[in-house]
Protein backbone atom coordinates (compact mmCIF):
# COMPACT_ATOMS: atom_id res chain seq x y z
CA UNK A 1 0.00 0.00 0.00
CA UNK A 2 1.26 3.23 -1.14
CA UNK A 3 1.29 6.39 1.04
CA UNK A 4 -1.50 8.70 0.13
CA UNK A 5 0.28 11.66 -1.44
CA UNK A 6 -1.64 15.21 -0.80
CA UNK A 7 -3.28 16.88 -3.71
CA UNK A 8 -2.06 20.14 -4.60
CA UNK A 9 -3.17 23.15 -2.12
CA UNK A 10 -4.02 20.50 0.93
CA UNK A 11 -4.19 22.55 4.02
CA UNK A 12 -1.20 20.45 6.55
CA UNK A 13 -3.67 21.97 9.66
CA UNK A 14 -5.89 18.75 8.20
CA UNK A 15 -3.43 16.30 9.43
CA UNK A 16 -3.50 17.15 13.42
CA UNK A 17 -7.14 16.58 13.62
CA UNK A 18 -6.70 13.20 11.69
CA UNK A 19 -4.27 12.38 14.13
CA UNK A 20 -6.69 13.51 17.12
CA UNK A 21 -9.14 10.93 15.80
CA UNK A 22 -6.92 8.00 16.40
CA UNK A 23 -5.65 9.40 19.24
CA UNK A 24 -8.30 10.56 21.50
CA UNK A 25 -9.89 7.21 20.75
CA UNK A 26 -6.96 4.82 21.94
CA UNK A 27 -6.47 6.73 24.99
CA UNK A 28 -9.96 5.02 26.05
CA UNK A 29 -7.62 2.30 27.21
CA UNK A 30 -6.66 4.53 30.29
CA UNK A 31 -10.60 4.20 30.87
CA UNK A 32 -10.33 0.52 31.48
CA UNK A 33 -11.07 1.21 35.15
CA UNK A 34 -14.80 1.94 34.73
CA UNK A 35 -15.59 -1.22 33.03
CA UNK A 36 -13.92 -3.32 35.81
CA UNK A 37 -16.37 -3.23 38.74
CA UNK A 38 -19.15 -4.24 36.69
CA UNK A 39 -17.53 -7.24 35.31
CA UNK A 40 -16.10 -8.19 38.68
CA UNK A 41 -19.86 -8.34 39.42
CA UNK A 42 -21.31 -9.78 36.43
CA UNK A 43 -18.14 -12.48 35.68
CA UNK A 44 -17.57 -12.86 39.41
CA UNK A 45 -13.65 -11.99 38.90
CA UNK A 46 -11.07 -10.53 41.04
CA UNK A 47 -9.45 -7.35 41.07
CA UNK A 48 -6.10 -9.14 39.27
CA UNK A 49 -8.61 -10.76 36.85
CA UNK A 50 -9.90 -7.58 35.48
CA UNK A 51 -7.18 -5.87 35.11
CA UNK A 52 -5.69 -8.20 32.26
CA UNK A 53 -7.41 -6.72 29.39
CA UNK A 54 -6.21 -3.55 29.77
CA UNK A 55 -2.70 -5.40 31.40
CA UNK A 56 -2.38 -7.56 28.05
CA UNK A 57 -3.43 -4.41 26.14
CA UNK A 58 -0.43 -1.95 27.05
CA UNK A 59 2.16 -5.03 26.63
CA UNK A 60 0.66 -5.30 23.13
CA UNK A 61 0.70 -1.48 22.63
CA UNK A 62 4.53 -1.47 23.23
CA UNK A 63 5.33 -4.70 21.06
CA UNK A 64 2.97 -3.70 18.25
CA UNK A 65 4.88 -0.30 18.31
CA UNK A 66 8.36 -1.89 18.74
CA UNK A 67 8.20 -4.09 16.20
CA UNK A 68 5.44 -2.66 13.71
CA UNK A 69 7.29 0.74 13.49
CA UNK A 70 9.07 -0.56 10.42
CA UNK A 71 5.58 -1.49 8.69
CA UNK A 72 4.13 1.91 9.49
CA UNK A 73 6.78 3.93 7.50
CA UNK A 74 7.16 1.42 4.90
CA UNK A 75 3.01 1.15 4.25
CA UNK A 76 2.06 4.80 5.59
CA UNK A 77 -0.27 6.68 8.03
CA UNK A 78 -3.45 5.39 5.95
CA UNK A 79 -2.69 2.12 6.11
CA UNK A 80 -1.41 1.90 10.07
CA UNK A 81 -4.46 3.79 11.16
CA UNK A 82 -6.74 1.39 9.32
CA UNK A 83 -5.12 -1.48 10.95
CA UNK A 84 -5.21 0.98 14.21
CA UNK A 85 -9.03 1.21 13.24
CA UNK A 86 -9.78 -2.40 12.75
CA UNK A 87 -8.04 -3.66 15.78
CA UNK A 88 -8.87 -1.31 17.97
CA UNK A 89 -13.11 -1.64 16.66
CA UNK A 90 -12.89 -5.38 16.57
CA UNK A 91 -11.18 -5.66 19.83
CA UNK A 92 -14.64 -4.51 21.34
CA UNK A 93 -16.46 -6.37 19.55
CA UNK A 94 -15.20 -9.26 20.39
CA UNK A 95 -15.35 -8.28 24.10
CA UNK A 96 -19.07 -8.08 23.47
CA UNK A 97 -19.29 -11.06 22.53
CA UNK A 98 -17.53 -12.36 25.65
CA UNK A 99 -19.23 -10.48 27.59
CA UNK A 100 -23.04 -11.73 26.19
CA UNK A 101 -22.03 -15.10 26.11
CA UNK A 102 -20.12 -14.66 29.60
CA UNK A 103 -17.02 -15.67 28.29
CA UNK A 104 -14.18 -13.93 29.62
CA UNK A 105 -11.60 -15.07 28.17
CA UNK A 106 -12.82 -13.69 24.87
CA UNK A 107 -12.79 -10.13 26.66
CA UNK A 108 -9.28 -10.56 27.27
CA UNK A 109 -8.33 -11.87 23.88
CA UNK A 110 -10.21 -9.52 22.34
CA UNK A 111 -9.66 -5.77 23.89
CA UNK A 112 -6.10 -6.68 25.60
CA UNK A 113 -4.75 -8.76 22.36
CA UNK A 114 -6.48 -7.17 19.15
CA UNK A 115 -6.78 -3.89 20.42
CA UNK A 116 -3.58 -3.66 22.16
CA UNK A 117 -2.34 -4.16 18.38
CA UNK A 118 -4.46 -0.68 17.42
CA UNK A 119 -2.42 1.06 20.37
CA UNK A 120 0.30 -0.23 19.58
CA UNK A 121 0.14 0.85 16.00
CA UNK A 122 -2.13 4.00 16.29
CA UNK A 123 -0.55 5.10 18.40
CA UNK A 124 2.56 5.87 16.20
CA UNK A 125 0.62 6.10 13.13
CA UNK A 126 0.80 9.84 12.63
CA UNK A 127 3.95 11.10 14.49
CA UNK A 128 6.07 10.42 11.54
CA UNK A 129 3.65 12.27 9.26
CA UNK A 130 3.05 14.95 11.41
CA UNK A 131 6.80 16.09 11.88
CA UNK A 132 7.31 15.98 7.47
CA UNK A 133 4.22 18.31 7.99
CA UNK A 134 5.74 20.34 10.46
CA UNK A 135 9.34 20.43 10.15
CA UNK A 136 9.32 23.80 11.62
CA UNK A 137 7.40 23.24 14.92
CA UNK A 138 7.69 19.51 15.47
CA UNK A 139 7.06 19.46 18.99
CA UNK A 140 3.74 21.43 18.66
CA UNK A 141 2.46 18.73 16.12
CA UNK A 142 3.84 15.80 18.08
CA UNK A 143 1.90 17.19 20.98
CA UNK A 144 -1.31 17.97 19.89
CA UNK A 145 -1.63 14.06 19.28
CA UNK A 146 -0.06 12.61 21.85
CA UNK A 147 -2.15 15.28 24.29
CA UNK A 148 -5.04 13.53 22.26
CA UNK A 149 -3.65 10.05 24.01
CA UNK A 150 -4.60 11.89 27.20
CA UNK A 151 -7.85 13.87 26.50
CA UNK A 152 -9.12 10.14 25.38
CA UNK A 153 -9.26 8.53 28.81
CA UNK A 154 -11.35 12.16 29.90
CA UNK A 155 -13.93 11.52 27.00
CA UNK A 156 -14.33 7.75 27.70
CA UNK A 157 -14.64 7.64 31.63
CA UNK A 158 -17.94 9.76 31.80
CA UNK A 159 -19.20 8.45 28.66
CA UNK A 160 -18.95 4.83 29.38
CA UNK A 161 -19.79 5.26 33.31
CA UNK A 162 -23.46 7.04 31.85
CA UNK A 163 -23.58 3.93 29.08
CA UNK A 164 -23.68 1.37 31.70
CA UNK A 165 -25.74 3.14 33.87
CA UNK A 166 -28.13 3.35 30.94
CA UNK A 167 -27.61 0.09 29.77
CA UNK A 168 -27.11 -1.93 33.32
CA UNK A 169 -23.87 -3.32 34.50
CA UNK A 170 -24.84 -6.84 34.06
CA UNK A 171 -23.23 -8.78 31.05
CA UNK A 172 -25.82 -7.76 28.60
CA UNK A 173 -25.45 -4.57 29.45
CA UNK A 174 -21.59 -4.57 29.54
CA UNK A 175 -22.11 -6.23 26.12
CA UNK A 176 -23.92 -3.27 24.84
CA UNK A 177 -21.54 -0.87 25.85
CA UNK A 178 -18.84 -2.53 24.39
CA UNK A 179 -20.49 -2.86 20.86
CA UNK A 180 -21.59 0.43 21.14
CA UNK A 181 -17.73 1.55 22.14
CA UNK A 182 -16.63 -0.39 19.36
CA UNK A 183 -19.20 0.86 16.37
CA UNK A 184 -18.57 4.80 17.35
CA UNK A 185 -14.72 4.72 17.80
CA UNK A 186 -14.81 3.24 14.10
CA UNK A 187 -16.41 6.00 13.05
CA UNK A 188 -14.96 8.27 14.71
CA UNK A 189 -11.30 7.10 14.03
CA UNK A 190 -12.74 6.81 10.12
CA UNK A 191 -11.66 10.63 9.58
CA UNK A 192 -8.22 10.01 10.38
CA UNK A 193 -8.02 7.34 7.64
CA UNK A 194 -9.95 9.80 5.17
CA UNK A 195 -8.04 12.88 6.45
CA UNK A 196 -4.52 11.96 6.58
CA UNK A 197 -1.93 12.19 3.62
CA UNK A 198 1.69 12.90 3.38
CA UNK A 199 3.24 16.36 2.20
CA UNK A 200 3.76 15.69 -1.66
CA UNK A 201 7.58 17.60 -1.17
CA UNK A 202 10.14 17.77 1.80
CA UNK A 203 9.23 21.62 1.58
CA UNK A 204 5.62 21.34 2.98
CA UNK A 205 5.74 25.12 3.99
CA UNK A 206 7.24 27.56 1.24
CA UNK A 207 9.54 29.14 3.96
CA UNK A 208 10.15 26.90 5.99
CA UNK A 209 12.75 24.20 6.84
CA UNK A 210 12.52 20.79 4.66
CA UNK A 211 11.47 17.60 6.42
CA UNK A 212 14.99 15.70 5.50
CA UNK A 213 17.23 18.82 6.53
CA UNK A 214 20.33 17.21 8.86
CA UNK A 215 21.29 13.98 9.23
CA UNK A 216 19.02 10.95 8.74
CA UNK A 217 19.17 7.49 10.51
CA UNK A 218 17.39 4.48 9.99
CA UNK A 219 15.89 2.76 12.64
CA UNK A 220 17.92 -0.03 12.29
CA UNK A 221 21.30 2.00 12.77
CA UNK A 222 19.11 4.09 15.76
CA UNK A 223 18.97 1.10 18.18
CA UNK A 224 22.98 0.54 17.36
CA UNK A 225 23.47 4.38 18.96
CA UNK A 226 24.18 5.52 22.01
CA UNK A 227 21.72 8.48 21.81
CA UNK A 228 18.60 5.80 21.48
CA UNK A 229 19.63 4.24 24.45
CA UNK A 230 20.12 7.96 26.30
CA UNK A 231 16.77 8.66 25.32
CA UNK A 232 15.03 5.01 26.06
CA UNK A 233 16.45 6.14 29.92
CA UNK A 234 15.30 9.69 29.85
CA UNK A 235 11.87 9.21 28.55
CA UNK A 236 11.56 5.27 31.39
CA UNK A 237 13.16 7.51 33.78
CA UNK A 238 10.80 10.07 33.43
CA UNK A 239 7.85 8.17 32.88
CA UNK A 240 8.53 6.51 35.88
CA UNK A 241 8.61 9.64 37.94
CA UNK A 242 5.42 10.56 37.27
CA UNK A 243 3.30 7.00 36.55
CA UNK A 244 4.50 6.47 40.75
CA UNK A 245 2.03 9.26 41.62
CA UNK A 246 -0.57 9.16 38.92
CA UNK A 247 -1.23 5.63 39.35
CA UNK A 248 -1.45 5.94 43.22
CA UNK A 249 -2.67 10.21 43.43
CA UNK A 250 -6.12 9.25 45.47
CA UNK A 251 -4.28 6.93 48.34
CA UNK A 252 -1.38 8.98 48.00
CA UNK A 253 -2.66 12.34 49.07
CA UNK A 254 -5.46 10.67 51.65
CA UNK A 255 -2.24 9.14 53.25
CA UNK A 256 -0.07 11.87 53.10
CA UNK A 257 -2.57 14.52 55.27
CA UNK A 258 -3.82 11.85 57.30
CA UNK A 259 -2.24 12.73 60.18
CA UNK A 260 -3.14 16.32 60.01
CA UNK A 261 -5.95 19.07 60.76
CA UNK A 262 -7.16 19.24 57.58
CA UNK A 263 -7.60 15.32 55.75
CA UNK A 264 -8.43 15.05 52.29
CA UNK A 265 -11.94 13.50 51.86
CA UNK A 266 -12.75 10.54 48.88
CA UNK A 267 -14.00 13.34 46.62
CA UNK A 268 -11.70 15.80 47.14
CA UNK A 269 -9.25 12.87 46.17
CA UNK A 270 -10.70 12.21 43.17
CA UNK A 271 -11.08 15.88 42.01
CA UNK A 272 -6.93 16.00 42.90
CA UNK A 273 -6.96 12.60 40.07
CA UNK A 274 -8.78 14.83 37.96
CA UNK A 275 -6.76 18.09 38.36
CA UNK A 276 -3.36 15.94 37.57
CA UNK A 277 -4.88 14.38 34.70
CA UNK A 278 -5.48 18.16 33.40
CA UNK A 279 -2.12 18.57 33.91
CA UNK A 280 -1.03 15.11 32.25
CA UNK A 281 -2.45 16.68 29.42
CA UNK A 282 -1.90 20.44 29.01
CA UNK A 283 1.80 19.45 29.87
CA UNK A 284 1.59 17.85 26.24
CA UNK A 285 0.80 20.43 24.38
CA UNK A 286 1.91 23.09 26.37
CA UNK A 287 6.19 21.86 27.41
CA UNK A 288 6.41 19.78 23.74
CA UNK A 289 5.56 23.60 22.06
CA UNK A 290 7.60 25.25 24.19
CA UNK A 291 10.51 22.90 23.24
CA UNK A 292 10.15 24.66 19.34
CA UNK A 293 11.65 27.15 20.74
CA UNK A 294 14.39 26.36 23.61
CA UNK A 295 15.41 23.32 22.45
CA UNK A 296 14.73 19.60 23.17
CA UNK A 297 17.77 19.30 25.22
CA UNK A 298 16.81 22.28 27.34
CA UNK A 299 13.29 21.29 27.89
CA UNK A 300 14.23 17.56 28.88
CA UNK A 301 16.44 19.68 31.55
CA UNK A 302 13.91 21.32 33.18
CA UNK A 303 11.48 17.65 33.19
CA UNK A 304 14.36 15.45 35.04
CA UNK A 305 16.08 18.85 37.21
CA UNK A 306 13.23 20.68 37.97
CA UNK A 307 11.02 17.64 38.41
CA UNK A 308 13.73 15.96 41.08
CA UNK A 309 13.57 19.64 42.68
CA UNK A 310 9.51 19.51 43.05
CA UNK A 311 9.68 16.08 44.54
CA UNK A 312 12.50 16.69 47.02
CA UNK A 313 10.34 19.63 47.89
CA UNK A 314 7.06 17.18 48.59
CA UNK A 315 9.58 15.04 50.46
CA UNK A 316 10.81 18.06 52.20
CA UNK A 317 7.79 20.09 53.28
CA UNK A 318 6.10 16.69 54.07
CA UNK A 319 2.59 17.31 55.09
CA UNK A 320 2.81 20.75 56.73
CA UNK A 321 1.30 22.19 53.23
CA UNK A 322 -1.27 20.95 51.24
CA UNK A 323 -1.61 23.72 48.55
CA UNK A 324 2.68 22.99 47.65
CA UNK A 325 1.94 19.46 47.49
CA UNK A 326 -0.39 20.05 45.08
CA UNK A 327 1.45 22.49 43.19
CA UNK A 328 4.76 20.26 43.33
CA UNK A 329 2.09 17.23 42.06
CA UNK A 330 0.67 19.51 38.95
CA UNK A 331 4.26 19.89 38.25
CA UNK A 332 5.33 16.88 38.17
CA UNK A 333 2.78 15.52 36.09
CA UNK A 334 2.85 18.32 33.48
CA UNK A 335 6.28 17.08 32.83
CA UNK A 336 5.12 13.71 32.27
CA UNK A 337 2.99 14.62 29.46
CA UNK A 338 5.74 16.66 28.24
CA UNK A 339 8.27 13.95 28.33
CA UNK A 340 5.83 11.91 26.31
CA UNK A 341 4.94 14.16 23.62
CA UNK A 342 8.23 15.90 23.47
CA UNK A 343 10.44 12.27 22.34
CA UNK A 344 9.00 12.25 19.17
CA UNK A 345 10.87 15.76 18.22
CA UNK A 346 13.44 14.84 20.12
CA UNK A 347 14.21 11.62 18.04
CA UNK A 348 13.79 13.91 14.60
CA UNK A 349 16.59 16.20 15.71
CA UNK A 350 19.07 13.30 16.17
CA UNK A 351 17.81 10.53 13.97
CA UNK A 352 15.91 13.08 11.36
CA UNK A 353 12.69 12.05 9.58
CA UNK A 354 13.39 9.32 7.59
CA UNK A 355 12.28 6.42 9.90
CA UNK A 356 11.35 8.27 12.85
CA UNK A 357 7.96 6.11 13.38
CA UNK A 358 9.76 3.09 13.48
CA UNK A 359 11.87 4.62 16.49
CA UNK A 360 9.99 6.13 18.24
CA UNK A 361 7.97 2.64 18.23
CA UNK A 362 10.89 0.94 19.40
CA UNK A 363 11.87 3.60 21.95
CA UNK A 364 8.07 3.38 23.82
CA UNK A 365 9.56 -0.31 25.40
CA UNK A 366 10.84 2.44 27.53
CA UNK A 367 6.89 3.26 28.54
CA UNK A 368 6.39 -0.93 29.05
CA UNK A 369 8.85 -1.03 31.52
CA UNK A 370 8.13 2.30 33.32
CA UNK A 371 4.56 1.55 33.51
CA UNK A 372 5.68 -2.05 35.75
CA UNK A 373 8.67 0.10 37.17
CA UNK A 374 6.63 2.86 39.04
CA UNK A 375 3.94 1.62 40.20
CA UNK A 376 6.37 -1.29 41.56
CA UNK A 377 8.16 0.93 43.16
CA UNK A 378 5.53 3.10 45.00
CA UNK A 379 3.35 0.16 45.94
CA UNK A 380 5.85 -2.26 47.21
CA UNK A 381 7.50 0.66 49.58
CA UNK A 382 4.14 1.89 50.64
CA UNK A 383 2.98 -1.78 51.51
CA UNK A 384 6.40 -2.02 53.26
CA UNK A 385 5.97 0.63 55.81
CA UNK A 386 2.77 0.02 56.64
CA UNK A 387 3.43 -3.78 57.52
CA UNK A 388 6.41 -1.52 59.90
CA UNK A 389 3.87 0.00 61.58
CA UNK A 390 4.43 3.63 59.69
CA UNK A 391 0.93 6.13 58.68
CA UNK A 392 0.26 9.21 56.97
CA UNK A 393 3.37 10.64 54.45
CA UNK A 394 5.90 8.05 56.48
CA UNK A 395 4.47 5.63 53.73
CA UNK A 396 5.88 7.72 50.36
CA UNK A 397 9.07 8.96 52.08
CA UNK A 398 11.48 6.16 50.54
CA UNK A 399 9.64 6.24 47.16
CA UNK A 400 9.96 10.51 46.65
CA UNK A 401 13.94 10.01 47.91
CA UNK A 402 14.03 6.66 44.64
CA UNK A 403 12.28 8.96 42.55
CA UNK A 404 14.99 11.65 43.09
CA UNK A 405 17.34 9.58 41.62
CA UNK A 406 15.97 8.16 38.56
CA UNK A 407 15.26 12.08 37.64
CA UNK A 408 18.91 12.43 38.36
CA UNK A 409 19.52 9.39 36.41
CA UNK A 410 17.72 10.66 33.29
CA UNK A 411 19.41 14.26 33.67
CA UNK A 412 22.81 12.60 33.25
CA UNK A 413 21.44 10.95 30.12
CA UNK A 414 19.83 14.05 28.49
CA UNK A 415 24.09 15.77 29.60
CA UNK A 416 25.52 12.47 27.64
CA UNK A 417 23.47 13.02 24.44
CA UNK A 418 25.53 14.28 21.84
CA UNK A 419 24.78 14.58 17.50
CA UNK A 420 24.86 11.23 15.63
CA UNK A 421 28.08 10.08 14.11
CA UNK A 422 28.41 10.47 10.82
CA UNK A 423 28.95 6.69 10.01
CA UNK A 424 25.47 5.52 11.23
CA UNK A 425 23.81 8.37 9.08
CA UNK A 426 22.17 7.75 5.50
CA UNK A 427 23.16 9.60 2.56
CA UNK A 428 20.13 11.38 1.68
CA UNK A 429 16.37 10.64 0.97
CA UNK A 430 16.50 9.18 -2.22
CA UNK A 431 19.74 6.71 -1.55
CA UNK A 432 18.02 6.41 2.16
CA UNK A 433 14.96 4.20 0.35
CA UNK A 434 17.67 2.32 -1.41
CA UNK A 435 19.61 1.50 1.68
CA UNK A 436 16.34 0.60 3.05
CA UNK A 437 14.82 -1.77 0.64
CA UNK A 438 18.61 -3.23 0.17
CA UNK A 439 18.55 -3.77 4.11
CA UNK A 440 14.69 -5.03 3.71
CA UNK A 441 16.01 -7.85 1.43
CA UNK A 442 19.23 -8.70 2.73
CA UNK B 1 3.59 21.87 -4.37
CA UNK B 2 3.94 22.95 -2.18
CA UNK B 3 2.91 25.27 -0.33
CA UNK B 4 0.95 24.04 2.40
CA UNK B 5 -0.09 27.10 4.49
CA UNK B 6 1.57 27.82 7.86
CA UNK B 7 -0.96 29.86 9.22
CA UNK B 8 -3.40 28.77 12.24
CA UNK B 9 -6.63 26.80 11.22
CA UNK B 10 -8.36 29.52 11.12
CA UNK B 11 -7.41 31.72 8.83
CA UNK B 12 -5.30 29.37 6.43
CA UNK B 13 -3.81 31.23 3.48
CA UNK B 14 -4.39 29.47 -0.32
CA UNK B 15 -6.97 27.37 0.71
CA UNK B 16 -10.04 26.81 -1.15
CA UNK B 17 -13.23 27.47 0.46
CA UNK B 18 -14.46 24.09 0.57
CA UNK B 19 -10.87 22.95 2.06
CA UNK B 20 -11.65 25.49 4.44
CA UNK B 21 -14.98 23.97 5.68
CA UNK B 22 -13.30 20.73 6.13
CA UNK B 23 -10.85 21.75 8.34
CA UNK B 24 -13.68 23.41 10.58
CA UNK B 25 -15.58 20.22 10.22
CA UNK B 26 -12.53 18.05 11.08
CA UNK B 27 -11.42 20.53 14.37
CA UNK B 28 -15.39 20.66 15.48
CA UNK B 29 -14.97 16.84 14.97
CA UNK B 30 -12.19 15.89 17.32
CA UNK B 31 -12.97 19.47 19.40
CA UNK B 32 -16.42 18.56 20.09
CA UNK B 33 -15.78 15.49 22.55
CA UNK B 34 -13.04 16.85 23.89
CA UNK B 35 -14.97 19.82 25.29
CA UNK B 36 -17.40 17.62 26.85
CA UNK B 37 -14.11 15.19 28.26
CA UNK B 38 -12.84 18.97 29.55
CA UNK B 39 -16.06 19.94 31.36
CA UNK B 40 -16.28 16.15 33.12
CA UNK B 41 -13.03 17.30 34.16
CA UNK B 42 -13.85 20.62 35.43
CA UNK B 43 -16.41 19.76 37.22
CA UNK B 44 -14.70 16.58 39.14
CA UNK B 45 -11.44 18.32 39.75
CA UNK B 46 -13.74 21.29 41.58
CA UNK B 47 -14.17 18.93 44.32
CA UNK B 48 -10.79 18.64 45.27
CA UNK B 49 -11.47 22.46 46.51
CA UNK B 50 -15.31 21.96 47.92
CA UNK B 51 -15.57 17.70 48.90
Amino acid sequence: MSPPIAPPGWSRWLVPPAALSVHLSIGQAYAWSVFKPPLESALDLSGTQSALPFQLGIVMLGLSAAFGGTLVERNGPRWAMTVALICFSSGFLLSALGAATEQYWLIVFGYGFVGGIGLGIGYISPVSTLIKWFPDRPGMATGIAIMGFGGGALIASPWSAQMLESFGSDSSGIALAFLVHGLSYAVFMLLGVLLVRVPRSEKPVASGPSAYEGVQVSARNAVRTPQFWCLWIILCMNVTAGIGILEKAAPMITDFFADTSTPVSASAAAGFVALLSAANMAGRIVWSSTSDLVGRKNIYRLYLGAGALMYALIAWVGDSSKPLFIVCALVILSFYGGGFATIPAYLKDLFGTYQVGAIHGRLLTAWSTAGVLGPLIVNWIADRQEEAGKSGEALYGTSLIIMIGLLAIGFVANELVRPVHARHHVPAPKEAEDVHERQQSA
Amino acid sequence: MSTSDSSPPSAPAGTSPGRRGLIAFSWVWVGAPLAYGLYELVRKATQLFTG
